[in-house]
């Protein structure tokens, strides 16, 4: 079916196209140079902003500590049900919706492209079965390689090409996309209820430090040519003082760096950027790493940002998430994932009023703001840790609102109000940096060539919200873009309109994204890694990997290896 | 006032959230039979489920409804109500007068599970028994009763005002496990006995029993013996153990026990300095 989007006022930072009116012609599920007058659907988008699809990089929707979150937070089920329509299924929200309402949910708000960043290898058929039943949406996953056994095993003995062949294979039999590192060597000494305190501890087992584990996974990644960087959670998350980490996390891939080419993401780096000695006189490291980002081309970040509201906490770091029952007190699920890795689930109010809450709050902005190339730092909330995807329209407002972000800080804790850097802040984002960072850095970070623009040949992925930059000084109408972001007059998906005015009018599935690295010889499993599994593992090797056509819509990304 | 009797008796549950003096008030007696409520999955009207009538109230000043029949299986009868007055005349079926803020509900019969869960405010009266989890919130949830009365003139079962911040749960009959468990404030008496483990894991507030208790739970300390104990606005007269716990969860809550019913307990009496 043709398609064409008429008048629209269109932003498109990968072509460096910034609000210019034009016509974007859809065919066959591509955008095309153009389609015969006659035979098109026709979308008025005159006094509309047009955008490619949104792109969320780091987003917990599926995988099996999100299903634990939903069956540990019934209460949170009960005030957001969603019932079926005549195209739609029913289900639930809030904090940790059902699959199918996440699928609905982003595509009201435009997204089309989704990645679940925290996939225990072993959950990894769990995982894309939950990815099949999201619908509206593409996904890939990025399972968890910083705490496998064969990696430290491999870095320890320097055995870099051997390493970097089991990840390939690994990619291949989870599906993965890119490499994720949660609090690396955390979770595994977290086995013997310990935790790493800083990028040089030694973890025991293994002889070799947080350190060297980024580092030989960050080479793997080049030597593999994987389109996205490692995705790294540091170690030390959310304890007052951990910027330093981050900095020493940053500084330690520098020189792996080539081409002015990003070689690491750190994610939700607020959770990562506090300053101080102890919750008192914890305090905000945002400058100090944004002016490290803004000195240095080999890294991105993303916001991680905190929107005040009832949310559920889950990560793979499982000694963080037990730090944070104890601060709550409240219930909470720790679970651990065989020899792989483990995760904690506990629920998490923000609260205004608190002083620690409120400087989170700040702190994501300060970052958002202060790094000056918005292609380095890209909108995400860490879904749910920080808060739920669907508040992403009011943090959009507080980028582009000087005025919003005011109205926010008079309600904060007074001591967090004081020590905030936002009131020193003028920058504004404009249209073009949003769109830079809900989509197109995003995509240009994790290299998928079709997405994320709406260049001739791209996926006919578009989002149009109904905003005029033209008519309203959008700085001073907080209200309306939170808005016009919350929902999308329309988005288009391959193609096809599937949300109009705010409502799903047409579901479809989405494809699944995954890594099949070319190597000159194949991956030959060793007697020693069988026995490994046989005495290690609950699935043993030969059912380990998951055959392609278990994923609904699998679509294959190759690339070539120097190995 | 209102009276509303089921057509015929009910297999599954309905959903009866509009059974409320708030969404009856300024309604005539049409649009009352027209509100929507679900029958297992299927979507009625009041109409089709119950017939309605009105009386003459010589008392106008607020609405009042009058339920008459079986409603085991109607649950949800004055959800959320924040005023006028709801009287059942039978046994009711779950979340009776759930998250109610103001007003008054008396249940002539026995009321199921989480009657008056997470309520706010005002008045229940059950004149018959009530089911486990009174006035406990919803699953999960950690937000209790947080003001008003309930009052039970036989027994309830298990769990009782779990995790309740404020009013009064009074029990004239026996009470089953968990009386009060992560209770944090407010206070519930009972006037017969109680199961095992009482206040478990509370953090405040007061559960006074006048009955016999098999036992105590080993993470409360006894304080002192009390002659009497204030309740709302009487004051019941003891001698009461007065137990300090869940020292787990630190100090604050306090289980008070009748010394005269309870003779096992006398142990206790040589611990108090």
């Amino acid at each position: 079916m043709n398609l064409i989007v008429r008048n629209g006022l269109v932003y498109d930072p990968l072509n460096s196209i910034d609000g210019e009116r034009m016509d974007i012609a859809i065919s066959g599920g591509k955008i095309v140079e153009k389609v015969p007058e006659g035979s098109a659907e026709v979308i008025d988008a005159s006094g509309m902003v047009v955008m490619p699809g949104g792109v969320d990089i780091h987003s917990h929707i599926a995988g099996s500590e999100v299903n634990t979150g939903r069956l540990l937070r019934p209460e949170d089920h009960v005030n957001d049900v969603e019932f079926k329509t005549a195209v739609t299924r029913s289900g639930v929200g809030y904090s940790v919706p059902s699959t199918f309402t996440t699928g609905y949910r982003y595509s009201r708000m435009g997204y089309t492209t989704v990645i679940t960043p925290a996939m225990p290898p072993l959950e990894a058929r769990h995982t894309h079965e939950e990815l099949n039943d999201t619908p509206m949406i593409d996904k890939a996953c990025f399972p968890l390689l910083g705490d496998w056994w064969f990696v430290l095993e491999h870095l320890r003995d320097g055995e870099l090409k051997e390493c970097a062949s089991h990840v390939a294979w690994m990619l291949r039999a989870t599906k993965g996309y890119a490499i994720k590192i949660v609090n690396p060597g955390g979770p595994e000494m977290w086995g013997f209820g310990r935790n790493v305190k800083s990028i040089y501890d030694q973890i025991p087992p293994f002889n070799i430090t947080p350190r060297d584990i980024v580092r030989g996974l960050c080479k793997v990644n080049r030597i593999l040519n994987l389109p996205h960087t490692i995705h790294v959670h540091t170690n030390n998350l959310g304890k007052p003082g951990n910027y330093s980490t981050t900095i020493d996390t940053l500084r330690c891939v520098r020189n792996l760096a080539r081409d002015d080419r990003p070689v690491i993401h750190i994610t939700h780096c607020q959770f990562s950027a506090f300053t101080g000695s102890d919750w008192m006189n914890m305090g905000s490291g945002a400058d100090r790493i944004a002016k490290y980002i803004n000195h240095h081309t080999h890294a991105t970040i993303d916001m991680g940002q905190v929107v005040f509201a009832d949310t559920t906490t889950m990560t793979a770091d499982g000694p963080f998430q037990y730090g944070l029952y104890g601060l709550t007190g409240n219930k909470w699920v720790n679970h651990d994932v065989e020899t792989e890795t483990g995760a904690g689930i506990v629920p998490f109010r923000y609260r205004r009023t608190s002083y620690v809450h409120a400087m989170q709050w700040s702190i994501g902005l300060e970052l958002a703001l202060l790094i000056e190339d918005p292609w380095k730092v890209y909108l995400t909330t860490d879904h749910p840790n920080a808060a739920p995807f669907t508040t992403y329209p009011r943090i959009i407002a507080w980028l582009m609102s000087r005025e919003a972000r005011e109205k926010m800080i008079r309600r904060i804790n007074r001591k967090a109000r004081r020590k905030s850097l936002l009131r020193s802040i003028d920058r504004e984002y404009g249209l073009y940096d949003v769109a830079i960072a809900t989509r197109a850095g995003q995509v240009k970070a994790l290299g998928l060539k079709q997405k994320g623009h709406l260049g001739v040949g791209a996926d006919a992925d578009v989002a149009i919200y109904r905003l005029d930059p033209r008519e309203t000084d959008l700085s001073k109408n907080p209200e309306l873009v939170r808005k016009a972001f919350e929902e999308a007059a329309y988005t288009i998906k391959d193609g096809v309109v599937v949300v109009k005015d705010g409502k799903v009018v047409k579901p479809v599935s989405g494809r699944t994204y995954w890594m099949d690295v070319e190597t000159t010889s194949d991956f030959k499993a060793t007697s020693e890694l069988k026995q490994k599994f046989k005495d290690y593992w609950t699935v043993e090797y030969e059912n380990y990997p998951i055959p392609e056509d278990y994923l609904l819509r699998s679509q294959r990304v190759m690339t070539k290896a120097g190995i | 006032m209102i009276t509303l009797t089921p057509r015929y008796s009910f297999k599954v549950p309905v959903d009866a959230e509009c059974i409320s003096p708030d969404t009856f008030d300024g309604k005539r007696l049409e649009d009352i039979a027209k509100l929507s409520l679900w029958e297992g999955n299927r979507r009625r009207t009041l109409g089709e489920l119950f017939t309605v009538e009105s009386e003459p109230d010589i008392n106008m000043e607020s609405m009042r409804i009058r339920v008459v029949g079986d409603l085991k299986k109607v649950k949800r009868i004055g959800a959320t109500m924040s005023c006028g007055e709801i009287v059942v005349e039978g046994s009711v079926g779950m979340n009776l007068g759930a998250e109610m803020k103001w007003g008054r509900i008396v249940v002539n019969g026995d009321a199921d599970s989480w009657a008056g869960s997470a309520m706010r405010g005002g008045e229940i009266i059950v004149k018959g028994s009530a089911g486990d989890y009174l006035g406990a919130p919803y699953r999960g949830s950690t937000q209790g009763m947080s003001g008003g009365t309930i009052i039970v003139e036989k027994d309830a079962g298990n769990e009782v005002g779990c995790f309740m911040a404020n009013g009064l749960i009074r029990i004239r009959g026996n009470v089953g496990q968990f009386a009060g468990i992560h209770m944090k404030g407010g206070i519930i008496l009972v006037e017969g006995d109680i199961g095992e483990r009482a206040g478990a894991e509370m953090t405040g507030g007061r559960v006074v029993v006048l009955g016999r208790v098999p036992s105590i739970l080993p993470s409360f300390v006894v304080d002192e013996i009390r002659s009497s104990v204030r309740v709302g606005e009487e004051r019941v007269q003891g001698p009461f153990y007065l137990f300090k716990g869940d020292v787990t969860e630190g100090w604050n809550g306090s289980l008070l026990v009748s010394v005269n019913s309870n003779p096992h307990l006398k142990f206790y009496k040589s611990l108090i300095v």
